[in-house]
């Protein structure tokens, strides 16, 4: 076991160097430059962006920046933002807690739905709940969040003026006004991106269920005389829940990599709206750590998702 | 004669037997705008009149929160460093210049006890030097006094390269020294009319010397006050995280009386403009939201019943079509739009007339931009003493059809014009956004009417405005025949605006399409009007000589203007905010009030 981990983790150190060197080639091909912005004010003259240009490493070939890149990373140092002039590392810590709180608790909002309503549909094909819960699921999967978010800020915030769609990240408030407040604030972005990820996953839950619950041993275990609940969830579910814990495990990655479009409607300052401002205005080093990290996040999830197999079903061995 | 009027009308205001409105009115009627008729007084010996603002609250503090939305949030707080507005807007909170620009383009005074004149012995009579004072017993948020020293520093700051400050540019050329404890002097090169240029407006921002003298040059990044301003403006620094929010609170030491009005202030970043116009005119979550590129009609919606309303201000950003006059469709030495060649269509002056006659300004000003721009034959619109009168548009494509036919573009059996075998084909783009891709289909039909066969092509603006040397798609490289954009005139005076089309500016592959001439534009005339200008010190002559600049590029249609945009904000309905179409939203907020 801890040497099939170890293994795996040896595996990660190619393919991570790999996709650094592809991302890192990619950002430096993509056109533009983080102080274009200079180019259209008449005030500044194009010799210092220029100058600005050549102080901060861009007219040096590619290889050279990313050798450089990579010898500073393996030193912990993650560079620093050139268009707020900071440390990369404080700016994404800073935006973590929002993205943690935020998709996080989106993420188990759709799990809270997903699991019980896509198992108990898949005990019951094609009955009423069923058909309605398929029915729902497919409107909120073909309804992308940019739509539901605005939909929702024009109803709730708009015309009811019950939610605010500003998010603060400090609330003047302290106590239980400050968990109130938070809570209300949220409401709207969890509701629209855990509606949108409960959707697919019902679906997935319930045709996971539907595969197993025909198998023979099922039928063994109602012979038994066992009772629904316990054939259910001990003997069906466990079963079924291997390419659900896939499913959620390279999901997780996204809980740290926040939501872009999501993040972007209701300015919830994550690491999905740092992510999208640092392509617009070209700072590579931001964009570059933000897309890293979350290739690892993916290797590591990858990793934790096996060795659950491992436990959830012990006919798999790891080797 | 309009020389000599004009001497004999600041004669009469310096006896004050005229008074200034009336001067710049009748400044205004002979096409020159109101900052530089202002810039006329003081160097004719008038004291720049000081800013009108209506101010009402009696006390310091009381006003409760301000509550900014940004659309693109601030990423850093360092005046110098800011490579966009944002990242001003966000500094000028907390730091301060010694004056800032009003609605009419005139001098405010902020950190200077008066803003320099002739009379008050501030303006060298040779143009070649600036005394300013400094306002007395104004202190740094620590409680440091403010002296000349932080001034003398500032520049030193700014102008080392190492630095890599942005605001280079303004400091490279000057030399500040220290005259007394609170003067300096700024030493310009050559004569230069222009000189509220360094300590005035967004760049002009001083740093305490106290604080940053250990960080200039390459160790600027290091300097921990580059997250946490300390400056001397109406607002103390709190909170600031890049992008996201700025949070200041009152500064009970304030050198202005009575202000600042509101208790605490917050700039929150993030989003799009639609939404951001929603929460302040909708919901009223927010006091004010800064550029609103919104489609009026949207804006007009809104505001229906809302909470707030748009508000805007005047200044001189121009919305224009360049007309290529290099041939973008042959590489010559690995270069198209090369100087060697001549646009095949484009350098008969009276088919570019024609072409001007075939934008419909008003259409577009009714479908796109609305209350947010005017119509304007000019491609120089403000300060008005700079205005030219002697301009005209019209939108009329029969007589655009008759040029084109005088001119040897017959309309063969496609409805296509040409000439010797040629079409009459043009590639046209712009940098990909709404209006500018409304507007090109508006173009486009008119042309089609016409007879002219014309290309869209949109490119994203991180590209289109990028220096990149290796794409073929940015606008200094103008591989088409016509392009649409818009440049800003962040500075109430023409110098720079106008300086980029003298020849020697030309964008070529040997200045790396550095060159600011991207129509490459080439006029004797023009040249000598500019070198003329820059060193002219007469103001009134001076304004002349841009004033002729700017009907040289309407005679030879170089530009098309589209429209002269006004910039669009969105505000509370009892906030009263102090803009200026020269400035920053954010360079008087000290005037910021809310009505009771």
């Amino acid at each position: 076991m801890s040497q099939y981990v170890l293994r795996r983790l040896l595996i990660a150190i190619p393919s991570l160097l790999a996709i650094s060197l592809v991302l890192f080639v990619v950002l430096a091909l993509a056109p533009g430059d983080p102080f274009s912005e200079l180019a259209t004010n008449p005030n500044v003259p194009p010799e210092v962006q220029a100058a600005l240009r050549a102080k901060f490493g861009l007219d040096d070939p590619i290889y050279l920046r990313y050798l450089h890149w990579l010898n500073a990373m393996l030193h912990g140092d993650w560079g620093f933002s050139f268009v707020s002039r900071m440390d990369v590392d404080t700016l994404i810590l800073q935006r973590l807690p929002a993205t943690l709180y935020v998709i996080g608790s989106a993420q188990i909002l759709a799990l809270l739905i997903a699991i019980p309503v896509g198992v108990y549909a898949a005990t019951k094909p094609y009955s009423l709940f069923d058909q309605i819960a398929n029915t729902l699921a497919f409107v909120g999967f073909s309804l992308p969040t940019f739509f539901t978010g605005i939909l929702f800020i024009l109803i709730f915030s708009v015309t009811l003026d019950w939610l605010p769609f500003v998010y603060t990240t400090d609330i003047k408030a302290t106590g239980i006004h400050w968990v109130l407040e938070m809570i209300r604030q949220a409401i709207m972005p969890v509701a629209v991106l855990g509606l949108f990820q409960a959707a697919s996953m019902t679906r997935f839950v319930r045709s996971a269920m539907l595969d197993v619950i025909r198998l023979d041993y099922v039928t063994t275990a109602r012979a038994k005389g066992l009772g629904q609940a316990t054939v259910i969830v001990k003997h069906v579910m466990r079963n079924a829940m291997i390419p659900v814990v896939t499913l959620i495990a390279l999901q997780m990655p996204a809980v740290f990599g926040g939501a872009i479009v999501t993040e972007q409607i209701f300015r919830i300052p994550g690491i999905g709206s740092l992510l999208i401002t640092s392509i617009l205005s070209n700072d590579t080093p931001v964009v570059m750590a933000v897309t890293f990290v979350f290739a690892c996040l993916v290797v590591l999830f990858n990793l934790i998702a096996d060795v659950l197999y491992g436990w959830l079903d012990p006919r798999i061995s790891l080797r | 004669m309009l020389d000599k009027e004009l001497r004999s009308m600041i004669g009469q205001v310096k006896d004050g037997r005229m008074d200034r409105r009336a001067f710049i009115q009748r400044m205004a009627a002979v096409g020159l705008t109101a900052p530089l008729a202002n810039q006329i007084l003081a160097l004719g010996g008038v004291a720049m009149a000081q800013s009108p603002a209506v101010y009402k609250p009696t006390k310091r503090g009381g006003g409760g929160p301000l509550k900014l939305l940004w659309w693109q949030g601030p990423t850093l707080l360092n005046p110098h460093f800011a490579t966009g507005t944002k990242d001003q807007d966000g500094s000028r909170l907390f730091y301060e210049p010694l004056a800032s620009w009003d609605a009419d383009g005139n001098l405010n005074p902020i950190l200077a006890a008066e803003i320099p004149s002739v009379a008050n012995g501030g303006l060298a009579a040779d143009a070649k030097s600036v005394v300013w004072k400094i306002k007395p017993g104004v202190k740094w948020h620590d409680g440091k006094p403010l002296t000349a020293d932080d001034f003398v520093f500032t520049w030193q700051y700014a102008s080392d390269p190492a630095t890599a400050a942005v605001s280079i540019s303004t400091y490279g050329q000057i030399t500040v020294e220290k005259v007394s404890d609170l003067s300096i002097r700024i030493l310009f090169k050559t004569p230069t009319p222009f000189w509220a240029n360094a300590f005035v407006g967004a760049y002009g921002c001083v740093l305490p010397k106290h604080l940053f003298a250990d960080y200039k040059g390459s160790k600027s990044r290091e300097a921990p006050n580059n997250l946490a301003p300390v400056g001397t403006g109406p607002y103390k620094f709190v909170e600031f995280k890049p992008g996201d929010v700025v949070r200041g609170q009152l500064n009970p030491d304030y050198h202005m009386p009575n202000r600042p009005h509101f208790d605490t202030i917050e700039m929150k970043g993030g989003g799009d403009a639609v939404s951001a116009a929603r929460a302040v005119i909708q919901t009223g979550e927010f006091d004010f939201a800064w550029n609103m590129q919104v489609e009026d009609d949207v804006l007009l919606r809104l505001e229906k019943g809302g909470k707030g309303k748009t508000v805007y201000a005047t200044g001189g950003d121009i919305e224009f079509i360049a007309i290529n006059f290099t041939d973008p469709h042959t590489e010559v030495d690995g270069e198209r739009s090369s100087m060697k060649t001549k646009h095949p269509i484009l350098s008969d002056p009276n088919v570019r007339k024609a072409l001007a006659l075939l934008v419909d300004r008003e259409s577009v000003k009714k479908a796109i931009y609305g209350r947010a721009g005017r119509t304007t034959a000019n491609y120089l619109n403000g300060p008005e003493k700079f205005v030219s009168k002697n301009t005209s548009w019209e939108f009329n494509i029969e007589k655009a059809s008759k040029m084109l036919d005088d001119a040897g573009w017959k309309v063969g059996s496609d409805g296509i014009r040409e000439k010797d075998g040629k079409k009459f084909k043009l590639l046209y783009q712009t940098s990909t956004n709404g209006p500018r891709q409304k507007t090109q289909a508006i173009v486009k039909q008119a042309c089609q009417k016409a007879g002219i066969d014309v290309e869209l092509k949109s490119v994203v603006a991180s590209v289109f405005f990028s220096s990149d040397v290796a794409n073929p798609d940015t606008y200094p490289k103008f591989y088409a025949d016509i392009e649409e954009f818009q440049i800003p005139m962040t500075q109430p005076d023409p110098a720079l605006h106008m300086r980029r089309y003298i020849s020697a500016n030309v964008a070529t592959k040997e200045n790396k399409w550095q060159g600011q001439n991207f129509p490459r534009y080439v006029n004797k005339d023009y040249d000598a009007a500019i070198a003329a200008a820059e060193t002219e010190t007469d103001p009134v002559k001076r304004a002349a000589l841009y004033i002729k600049c700017n009907d040289l590029l309407w005679q030879d249609t170089v530009f098309i203007p589209v429209m002269h945009r006004l910039k669009v904000e969105a505000a509370a309905n009892t906030l009263r905010p102090a803009l200026s179409g020269w400035a920053n939203e954010t360079d008087n907020i000290q005037d910021w009030y809310r009505e009771a």
